[in-house]
């Protein structure tokens, strides 16, 4: 066990190295939750007709928005391990006797840091929108973790893909297609209540759905978590769970 | 660390009894039956497609053989692969060490991979840059570093857990003939010092020659002839060299055919080297 977790921290700590050096991707990745708060945002909020519990709109879809970063930031995560496997860093990480599930930990760990940085991002462009954010350190506490729990299930959900389609065109057109469903099919930008039923029954079946449910619950004035923060976090980590020992049941396909 | 074990072998470093492995229609290697001594450097010769780097994926464990066994070390590489990848070291023909990090990073991760406690990692690390002269390179990114530097870097990094067995696919394509002769100087280092058998694949006749106490040569998954290389050109006359050896026994092909995608990736591994 402690073997265990040094080595899943051993290659999270490499990704986070790698990452320090060279945040460029990190920034870039600002500029979408920019736009959609900022614009997207201001024009929905003059629409009435969206129930959002009470809040305001932009209030209601800032975790929405956090959520989306986190999605799509960690979706194309699968990109880097076939960029690694084209270098055959990959091939030197599976003859070593490491267990296959640490190494996909390991990079599910970095993940979730990686959307702690979104998180901040995030909360600063809300400050600077006026919206009333929760500034509590247990509700921080519970957005950390809502944020790391969710990028470790969409950047395993990446490695997968990835293990199967083995390359960058085809992981490209798979990640492109994947991210808007998954975002549109999700109570981001507008409540479940407000879909027709087939689509309800795809969001619940969305992880996204109860990451955006968390941070509702816990980054917001006057926000709640429809499905109880329990619930949420439980749903999360089995999804966590059972994509981890399907990664590490792949993982070793990519040197083949 | 190591404690006696019951291993599935006798005394040999590898050991393949039938191995064979299939993609589709393809017979990539053919009931392959070798038996490698410790302490040796042992060459797998043979055009692009013959087989060498299928035999290296499935000794290394990163590739099931579709039918027959073999042992590395002494263990199953298939019921017994965590055995057998905690006593192997492995350096890819591509580029493995991680150029976004420095040396002493590419280093740290995998004595954490191996296992290995703090105190015992320090010293490795620093023995193992010792003994690549990459000491003073050591907290250098890897992009830094020259085409023969970063072998050297794959070296240490595959024998900080003192691997009974080292598998090297195509260990010095791209290098210059300075950085090859370095590469080579090391490898004749790590068998003498550490008793380690070397499986190498390998185009490059002079390096075959150089370094390899027995050599097969493969044709089309099959093993065409095996041997001390001394022997080898001696059986085919007095004048006979290498390449005349392996142009006899894999059908007059020296360095063509080959897939695509064979071709993509020994270039490209030799541009980002060069």
């Amino acid at each position: 066990m402690i073997a265990y977790s040094k080595q899943a921290a051993a290659v999270a700590s490499a990704e986070l190295h790698k990452l320090m050096r060279d945040p460029t991707e990190l920034l870039s990745r600002a500029v979408q939750p920019i736009l959609w708060l900022v614009v997207f945002g201001q024009v929905f909020s003059h629409v009435r007709g969206i129930p959002t519990g009470g809040v305001d709109y932009l209030a209601f879809m800032t975790p929405g928005i956090l959520a989306q970063s986190v999605l799509f930031s960690a979706i194309f995560y699968g990109i880097a391990v076939i960029w690694e496997r084209d270098l055959g860093i990959v091939h030197k990480l599976l003859v070593t006797p490491a267990p296959r599930s640490a190494l996909v930990v390991g990079k599910a760990i970095a993940a979730g840091l990686r959307g702690v940085f979104q998180a901040a991002i995030v909360f600063v462009i809300a400050l600077a929108l006026g919206i009333d954010l929760r500034w509590q350190p247990l509700p921080i506490v519970v957005v950390v973790l809502a944020v790391m729990l969710g990028s470790a299930v969409f950047s395993t959900f990446s490695l997968i893909i990835a293990c199967i389609v083995k390359t960058r065109e085809r992981f490209m057109g798979i990640g492109q297609v994947l991210t808007m469903p998954l975002f549109f099919a999700s109570n981001a930008i507008y409540p479940l209540e407000l879909m027709p039923g087939w689509l309800q029954t795809v969001a619940r079946l969305n992880p996204l759905t109860y990451l955006v449910d968390a941070l509702r619950g816990s980054m917001i004035a006057g926000g709640e978590a429809v499905h109880g923060l329990a619930t949420d976090f439980a749903v999360m980590l089995v999804v966590f769970v059972a994509f981890t020992a399907i990664a590490a049941r792949l993982y070793p396909a990519l040197a083949q | 660390m190591r404690q006696p074990v019951t291993t599935d072998g006798d005394g040999y470093a590898i050991e393949t009894a039938e191995l064979s492995r299939r993609f589709g229609d393809l017979l990539a290697v053919d009931r392959l039956n070798l038996r490698i001594r410790r302490g040796i450097v042992f060459g797998l010769l043979g055009p692009n497609g013959a087989g060498k780097s299928t035999i290296i994926k499935m000794l290394t464990t990163l590739l099931p053989p579709t039918s027959g066994t073999a042992t590395v070390a002494g263990f199953d590489i298939v019921k017994r692969s965590r055995a057998v990848r905690s006593r192997i070291g492995y350096v890819p023909q591509m580029l493995s060490a991680d150029a976004a990090l420095t040396g002493r990073e590419n280093l740290r991760l995998s004595v954490a991979l191996y296992g290995m406690d703090s105190a015992e990692a320090r010293e490795r690390i620093a023995e193992a840059f010792t003994f690549m002269s990459l000491m003073e390179f050591a907290d250098k990114l890897v992009k830094t570093y020259s085409g023969g530097m970063i072998r050297r870097l794959e070296l240490a990094q595959a024998m900080l857990h003192r691997p009974e067995i080292l598998f090297l696919d195509e260990p010095t394509i791209g290098l210059d003939p300075t950085a090859r002769h370095s590469v080579w100087d090391r490898l004749i280092d790590l068998r003498d010092r550490f008793g380690m058998a070397i499986l190498l694949t390998t185009h490059d006749m002079d390096e075959a020659d150089e370094l390899c106490s027995e050599l097969a040569i493969l044709h089309k998954g099959k093993v065409a002839v095996i041997g001390e290389p001394d022997e080898l050109k001696a059986a085919l006359g007095p004048d006979a060299s290498l390449d005349t050896v392996f142009a006899h026994y894999s059908g007059g092909i020296i360095q063509e055919g080959g897939r695509y995608t064979d071709v993509r990736q020994t270039r490209s591994t030799a541009r980002r080297l060069g």
